[in-house]
């Protein structure tokens, strides 16, 4: 009984020094990929550029507030993170970290303090960025912008996610194996600073991304944002079927092809890094995205195998609601066909947002419209209008269940519950929503 | 108290078609640019959104997108011995306001002049003698040609995405289009638009009758359209709501569609809205402007907004007023015809024949503004004017634009005006009825003039300007010829009944119905500063640094749609001021 008993608190104590350690002994940290020396110094642009890549601004500027002062609400399953303030500023910004410790930022997820930053910053995409760059990224961060003095703003993580030493444990398997920057550019820009795997890539059973390179079959195979279906970008349901170089290329550029808009978070990837990029780097990027093998699109026979079409044109007083509620709502801009006109009106048919595995998406662009970002290339911030005021959550439903099963598309139906949710749960920023006619 | 705003290089009055054209020229040359619009800010949404727009009763007869007198109108009168009244309700034209101005609510007919009509009084001198120029018609040469515009009337019309046929490709006549037209440099961004049945029809008889019709110039797109500013347009659906109306389509060639989010783009241009201009403030010895005085709505105050240059690109009634109020210019004197600043006011001539048809469905309800085919075969340069006995000429043309159950039912003279008869009439016609229409010039005359009224002021206490407008023989000599020529075609085409409506001897001007909004004169171009407001860069005479865009330059009325000439002529004016003017700011002529 004794030794039980001794060996019990033997256990107890090695497991409460083991804890100890866990929470208090500093991680190692990864290092540098390359040795560069005290006095490199990045080519002038280099460093706006590689943040311009890295997309830091999306989400380290809250709606209408001060570039990369943070306060941008990030929601997660586990609570809302607010993103932080990474200007130059000692005291409130990142202005007193040295280049390893920002360097451990970006591949190990580890705050000046040491303390473990939940990987809503996407340090396991980042760590396969160049030194090169990180020191680019530095120089930038550093030199280039003006501090500003804003407090982060406090987490909403609920016991225990908000005990971030758990946030350890997490890394030894969310983290993946290695780290090493691809050769191939076009693999660096999409595995690296472009951290698409973040919303493209599934995620396992503890949030972390099911694969970080083409090595990987689950990445890019889609994934989920904010309640919205990230596209797969391969394989028989790619959201990028059909699409040429040049469609590719202009989407990356402009927020629009003769496809789709841009849609959901992924506008703000447009707006501030890929309408950025050079064109061989988005070159690179198309035939990276090319090389994990895009399927043809669906011939014109199978297209419309319903005929929806001819449903539509015939325009029988007695078809059912969905249909009627096409024509007197999304027709004029999306036509009959479903193909809507180049650059301007999206296609419906063969719509990666009209079949998404979520219809969140679909239901909210429905209810609140949408809008492309302005830039160089096209300058024209199109707006959808929403249709919040016009139609019930059961003619949403029912016009959503006719989109994601007209012409060649396939999805399930849309319930009118899954519409009042979306409804009730407005969280879009106040700029986004509809602002009233001025009279 | 007033209050003095940072200067600008470029203040800006209006921000309409010539307001935005001259922003995104300026601010690519680097200068600092604020835009004044009195009106408030307009997007396609949510301000045009469907269906929220196609309202016939809002924007259709109570004029939502339109300048409310209350705040902004002049004063009518028909000769200088009647007394001006307010133009208290819209009726005969209806100038737009806020962001985009009229260039939201147009039809986006979008026509080049004739080479003679730049050089009108000089063409009918040399074509058919001084003499038949009656002694009180004041037209004049523009001092510009066609051929140094077309340069410019190609890059608004590829800027606005413009769909249509060509007739004359540098000097290549094309099978289906103008041949009479002057010649372009290249055909239409976008081909035509598609036809209505009454269009169709009216071709087919004006073809029998060896005439030959082309389609309407279209501010329509009909195809997706992304133009030198990277901007956009997407396809015309047909949904018969253009004029009065922004487009829930994208589809209207617009400030907002074609210009304004590539302009908000510049980081040195900048506008604000609800803010009225009172005035151009002139420099101690009257030789340059120092900037502007406008009204600041938010604020309740006036502000000065000094500048370098003083563009005035509001609507043509608003230029002349602002430059009658400034002293920019000598007002013009009927009595001894000195003076130039209000000189040549100048409307539109039209009229129309009704034609019902039991057996055809026109299906009204599917149509745009500029979908219709046309005639120039009576064009001014086409008729013997010693002959004939006017001055001027119109396109002929055929095209419904529109189905809308309140204004667009056309019923047969005699069905009353309301009760069951009426009802019974609708029933009846809706659907079934078409016009032919001709689209006249309207020559400028010695006491046709804008001036400050001597006794109405507006909401600034500044004097409304005064309007002194009558139609003229000449004038309607040519609508009378218009019908001779129309009614023949309207009988080829067989109809159960038809009627026509044109002004005859005798006609006076009338202010209520609708007539059209091609308001032109009043600050107009020329080379000889005795006689024009502006030079031939659109140039005040008398103050280098002043510039007047729109159809106030036009001497007199073309036979067209202003909007073509309109914009080619602030491309004109763009280029001067940059490739002259910036580098040695002076008198240009």
């Amino acid at each position: 009984m004794m030794t039980f008993l001794r060996i019990l608190t033997a256990l107890v104590l090695i497991g409460i020094v083991a804890l100890l350690a866990f929470i208090f002994v500093p991680p190692q940290v990864t290092g540098p990929q390359t040795a560069l020396t005290a006095d490199w110094q990045p080519e002038e642009g280099a460093g706006e550029y590689t943040m311009r890549l890295a997309d830091c601004e999306a989400c380290h500027t809250a709606e209408g507030g001060t570039p990369f002062a943070g306060g941008r609400p990030i929601e997660s399953p586990l609570g809302t993170i607010y993103s932080t303030n990474i200007t130059p500023d000692p005291e409130t910004g990142i202005g007193d970290y040295t280049l390893d410790q920002f360097r451990n930022v970006l591949y190990d997820g580890l705050r000046e303090d040491g303390a473990h930053l939940y990987p809503a910053m996407p340090y396991a995409n980042y760590r396969r960025l160049s030194e090169e760059d990180v020191r680019a990224l530095y120089h930038f961060f550093m030199e280039e912008l003006e501090p500003v003095s804003a407090p982060d703003h406090e987490n909403e993580m609920p016991f225990p996610f908000n005990q971030r030493w758990g946030i350890r444990a997490w890394k030894w398997v969310g983290l993946g194996e290695g780290n090493l920057s691809s050769e191939d550019r076009g693999a660096y820009l999409v595995e690296g600073p472009g951290h698409c795997g973040a919303c493209h890539t599934p995620r396992n059973a503890v949030m972390a991304e099911r694969g970080y390179t083409a090595d990987d079959p689950a990445f890019l195979t889609g994934g989920e944002i904010a309640g919205w279906t990230a596209p797969p970008l391969h394989g028989p349901a790619s959201a990028l079927r059909g699409w040429s170089d040049e469609d590719m290329k202009l989407f990356f550029a402009s927020g629009r092809n003769d496809h789709v808009g841009v849609n959901g978070e992924m506008a703000l990837v447009v707006r501030d890094s890929t309408q950025y990029f050079r064109d061989e780097d988005l070159d690179a990027m198309v035939a990276y995205l090319k090389g994990l093998g895009q399927p043809a699109p669906a011939t014109a026979a199978a297209a419309d195998a319903g005929g929806t079409q001819a449903v539509l044109e015939a325009a029988d007083p007695g078809m059912a609601l969905g249909p009627r509620l096409y024509l007197d709502n999304c027709n004029a801009c999306h036509f009959t066909n479903g193909r809507g006109a180049d650059q301007v009106f999206p296609e419906l048919d063969g719509s990666s947002l009209v079949t998404a595995a979520s219809p969140v998406g679909l239901i909210e662009t429905i209810l609140w419209g949408a809008e492309l970002p302005s830039t160089e290339a096209r300058p024209y911030s199109l707006r959808m209008p929403g249709f919040a005021d016009r139609l019930s959550d059961e003619e949403v439903a029912e016009l959503a269940t006719f989109l994601r099963d007209g012409w060649s598309n396939d999805a399930g139906p849309v319930t009118a519950d899954a519409v009042a949710e979306r409804r009730q749960d407005d969280t879009r920023e106040p700029s986004q929503q509809p602002q009233p006619a001025q009279r | 108290m007033a209050r003095t705003d940072p200067k600008k290089d470029v203040v800006i009055v209006g921000l309409g078609w010539t307001g935005a054209i001259m922003g995104m020229e300026l601010a690519n040359e680097g200068l600092e640019i604020l835009a004044l619009e009195r009106g408030p800010d307009r997007y396609t949404v949510p301000d045009f959104k469907y269906p929220d727009v196609i309202d016939e009763l809002k924007y259709g007869i109570r004029f939502g997108f339109m300048q409310k007198p209350r705040n902004s109108t002049l004063t009518v009168r028909r000769g200088l011995d009647e007394v001006a009244r307010p133009y208290r309700q819209l009726g005969s034209f209806l100038p737009g306001d806020g962001v985009g101005g009229a260039g939201i609510h147009w039809n986006g007919q979008t026509w080049r002049p004739m080479e003679e009509e730049f050089r009108l009084r000089s063409y009918v001198e040399e074509s058919f003698g001084a003499e038949i120029i009656p002694e009180d018609m004041t037209i004049q040469d523009w001092g510009v040609t066609y051929e140094e515009l077309e340069p410019h009337f190609d890059r608004f019309e590829y800027m606005a995405g413009i769909a249509g046929q060509a007739g004359n490709i540098q000097g290549e006549i094309q099978e289906g289009g103008n041949p009479f037209e002057a010649p372009r440099s290249r055909g239409f961004p976008l081909p035509p638009m598609k036809q209505g049945l009454d269009a169709q029809m009216f071709a087919d008889a004006a073809r029998g009758m060896g005439l030959h019709p082309f389609p309407r110039p279209a501010g329509n797109a009909t195809a997706p359209y992304v133009n030198e500013y990277g901007m956009q347009l997407g396809p015309c659906n047909y949904c018969g709501f253009c004029e009065r109306y922004g487009c829930l389509n994208y589809s209207k060639s617009s400030p907002q569609t074609c210009i304004l989010d590539a302009l908000r783009r510049k980081p040195n241009f900048s506008y604000r809205v609800n803010s009225e201009v009172l005035r151009v403030e002139l420099a101690e010895d009257r030789q340059t402007a120092t900037g502007v005085t406008y009204w600041d709505e938010e604020a309740q105050e006036e502000v000065f907004q000094p500048a370098d240059i003083v563009l005035l690109c509001a609507y043509q009634l608003h230029n002349v007023h602002l430059m009658l109020l400034s002293g920019i210019g000598q007002p013009y004197d009927p009595t001894t015809g000195e003076g130039v600043t209000g000189k040549n006011y100048a409307y539109q001539m039209n009229g129309g024949t009704t034609l019902f048809f039991r057996e055809h469905d026109f299906k009204p309800f599917a149509a745009a503004g500029s979908n219709g085919m046309s005639i120039d075969d009576y064009a001014i340069n086409r008729i013997d004017f010693a002959a004939e006995g006017f001055i001027g000429g119109s396109y002929i043309t055929a095209g419904i634009s529109n189905g809308q159950p309140i204004r667009g039912i056309s019923l047969p003279r005699g069905t009353p005006s309301w009760g069951p008869e009426w009802k019974a009439g609708i029933r009846e016609w809706y659907g079934h009825a078409m016009s032919i229409g001709s689209h006249g010039s309207n020559m400028s005359y010695r006491d046709c003039y804008l001036d400050l009224d001597p006794t109405y002021t507006d909401r600034h206490g500044r004097p409304l300007m005064r309007m002194t407008f009558n139609w003229k023989p000449n004038d309607i000599r040519m609508t009378q010829f218009m019908r001779s020529k129309i009614e023949p075609i309207a009988e080829a085409m067989a109809p159960d009944s038809w009627q026509s409506s044109y002004k005859a001897e005798g006609a006076q001007y009338d202010v209520r119905p609708y007539q059209t909004t091609h308001n032109v004169g009043g600050a107009i171009m020329g080379t000889d500063p005795n006689t024009s407001a502006v030079n031939r860069y659109l140039q005040a005479w008398t103050q280098h640094n002043v510039f007047s865009l729109g159809a106030g330059a036009f001497p007199q009325n073309i036979q067209y749609n202003p909007t073509g000439a309109v914009g080619a002529l602030a491309y004109w004016t763009a280029e001067a001021i940059r490739r002259d003017y910036l580098p040695n700011p002076r008198p240009l002529m």
